[in-house]
């Protein structure tokens, strides 16, 4: 009985004429294919073994193979690139995510003095051009011995992505009940046993969303990396793949078949959260 | 600067309930340990944005009264300490910037405006027009999600590098316009369809981000609202127009914000598109002061600091302005 009323209710509602589902599906398909085509492009171009075979695209279909991919795992430096990308992008994560999570934690929970204009440096920290910091953060890190190695780099990733996800997460701590805070402080436990055990927990989503950020920022990062990074084998991706090109005159071909396996782990990755990944972004953007 | 969000001070705050019950020393205790644990939990977030963010921007403005290069700024080769030998010059950099004979200032600054103007608008409107489509009874949802997220989920560097084969001159756009029988623009060395090919580009990167944001936005609207609004006749329109719009308020104000904050910082899709020595006409102010640092000999660090000063001083005025346009909006709704 009821199911028949809900359905009737949808049916009202979601009704369509065939005209409009025809309209709907058309739209979004034209828009998923321009999002794609340019992924798809690269993995195409990838398949072409010459050297000039991008500038004739056909010739590809015609004889596709792998030769792009064997020389760039076999005669480059791709697993040194991946490795570094990955130890940083990895380390920004975890380091970021928990910097963000507890003070998002405590700005959400705890009125402390200070914390509305601590909300507002992390939206101004947003604002500041990479060409203002580059140099003196060049002197800092040589300073402290961090030029040139994973610490420093992660650090200087975190004060990118860390005042985003403290927005975010904090947006996102604020729907979870504070009864729930309550409890645990009567089951004695301390104010930083409840965040960890009990809020961190509950607040998977925004973490997931968090951390999806983090790494992406992380990983695809081009002009830190590239000022930072002096030796070649501490070398991320983003910046290997520019020694590349001009290292190898501009062979595109192995850039594409580069470009793909860099793009594989941050799908998978974003596969990983993607369930997660609507809820947790609007928690954090209906609090500004 | 205190400046709290009104939505802020309305949230229920756990440390009012223990106040009414306990004691006046247990309570300042309390408060104590509560402060305690809330400054130990921010404090590597204020370490690390301290020690990396606010004495660079220090120093960073600092060398913006000076005539800082990479030839007279201290630096180190091998084991020998080269000391700073850089002087100050007061105002000089700023007067050069603003009004110096080579005026290169006021035309970046100008296409930086049209730049973040146009992409904002164009990012928040599609990716919010692709976000009420998903949002409905679709088949093939999820998948049409994921090959639509897929320009935010791939690094730039790797689709910035298809964008360019796609746009070169043989490249398959053009191929494309070609086949329709429309022109062939020289997308990537033309000075005006470089400024179109760089807004396209930078909105097929930004849009995803977008829609996944105000989708989420969409489905925290309670649907009685919509029924509600259909008991009344409206239509589908004055539906998107009375609901769907003020109800996204809250998740939209925020996005255009970063929107505009990080399109006018966008650094990866312009240098990237063009690389480091082409397209002088294209280059918004932070490539653009990038470029006086690595694009020359000695690399000009006290021009690109004030570059990137003047940067933070527009984005600065316009938060505030912004800021306060969106309160004055909640007062008039409230």
């Amino acid at each position: 009985m009821s199911s028949e009323t809900t359905s009737k209710k949808h049916l009202g509602r979601g009704q369509r004429g065939p005209l409009a589902s025809v309209g709907l599906h058309s739209v979004l398909a034209i828009a998923a294919f321009v999002a794609a085509f340019p992924v798809a492009w690269v993995a195409y171009v990838s398949l072409g073994g010459g050297e000039y075979d991008y500038q004739h695209p056909q010739r590809i279909a015609a004889h596709p193979t792998l030769s792009n991919y064997s020389h760039v795992l076999n005669h480059t430096d791709f697993f040194t690139w991946l490795g570094n990308s990955t130890i940083v992008a990895l380390g920004t994560t975890v380091v970021g995510v928990l910097v963000a999570a507890s003070a998002g934690y405590a700005v959400s929970r705890i009125r402390f003095l200070g914390r509305g204009s601590l909300m507002y440096t992390f939206l101004l920290t947003q604002m500041f051009p990479v060409s203002v910091l580059i140099v003196p953060l060049y002197k800092i890190l040589a300073n402290t011995k961090l030029l040139d190695t994973y610490p420093g780099l992660i650090l200087v990733y975190c004060t990118t992505a860390v005042p985003y996800c403290a927005w975010l997460l904090k947006g996102y701590f604020d729907t979870i009940p504070v009864d729930i805070d309550e409890a645990g402080r009567i089951d004695g436990l301390s104010p930083f046993g409840t965040f960890w055990r009990l809020i961190l927990p509950l607040a998977r989503p925004g973490l997931a969303v968090a951390a999806f950020y983090t790494f992406l920022t992380a990983w695809g990062e081009v002009a830190f990396a590239s000022y930072f990074l002096l030796s070649p084998d501490k070398f991320t991706l983003s910046v290997g793949l520019q020694t590349f090109v001009s290292q190898y005159n501009s062979q595109w071909n192995y850039l594409a078949a580069t470009g793909v396996l860099i793009a594989i782990p941050a799908g998978v990755f974003f596969y990983l959260v993607q369930k997660h990944l609507v809820t947790g972004l609007t928690a954090g953007g209906t609090k500004g | 600067m205190t400046v709290v969000a009104p939505a802020e001070a309305a949230t229920p705050r756990r440390s009012q309930e223990p106040r009414r019950r306990t004691g006046p020393l247990r309570r300042i205790r309390h408060s104590y340990d509560q402060f305690w644990y809330a400054w130990a939990m921010c404090a590597p977030v204020v370490v690390i944005l301290g020690v990396l963010v606010a004495y660079p921007l220090v120093l960073g403005i600092m060398y913006t009264f000076t005539d800082a290069t990479s030839l007279n700024v201290g630096h180190t080769i091998g084991v020998n300490h080269i000391p700073d030998t850089f002087s100050w010059v007061g105002l000089k950099q700023y007067v050069d910037i603003l009004s110096g004979p080579d005026n290169q200032f006021w035309p970046h600054f100008w296409w930086t405006i049209i730049w973040t103007f146009t992409c904002v608008a164009l990012t928040v409107s599609l990716g919010l027009g692709l976000a009420v489509l998903l949002n409905r009874q679709v088949r093939g949802r999820t998948f049409y999600r994921v090959l639509l997220v897929l320009p935010w989920a791939v690094p730039t560097f790797v689709t910035i590098f298809s964008w360019r084969l796609l746009l070169s001159d043989g490249g398959a756009v053009n191929h494309a316009l070609g086949f329709l029988g429309l022109g062939q623009p020289a997308w990537l060395s033309d000075p005006f369809w470089q400024k179109v090919a760089a807004i396209g580009v930078n909105v097929w990167v930004g849009v995803p981000f977008m829609m996944i944001s105000m989708l989420g936005g969409l489905q925290s609207i309670p649907a009685e609202l919509y029924e509600a609004a259909e008991m009344d006749g409206a239509t589908a329109w004055q539906r998107f127009r009375h609901v769907t719009l003020p109800g996204l308020r809250p998740v939209s104000s925020t996005l255009i914000l970063l929107g505009v904050i990080w399109t006018f910082n966008q650094f990866n899709v312009i240098f990237l598109l063009f690389g480091s020595t082409n397209g002088d006409s294209v280059q918004i102010l932070v490539t653009y002061s990038y470029r006086l640092f690595f694009g020359q000999n000695p690399m000009d660090y006290a021009g690109a600091a004030t570059v990137g000063v003047l940067c933070l001083s527009i984005l600065i005025v316009f938060t505030e302005f912004y800021r306060r346009w969106i309160r004055r909006m909640q007062g008039a709704q409230a």
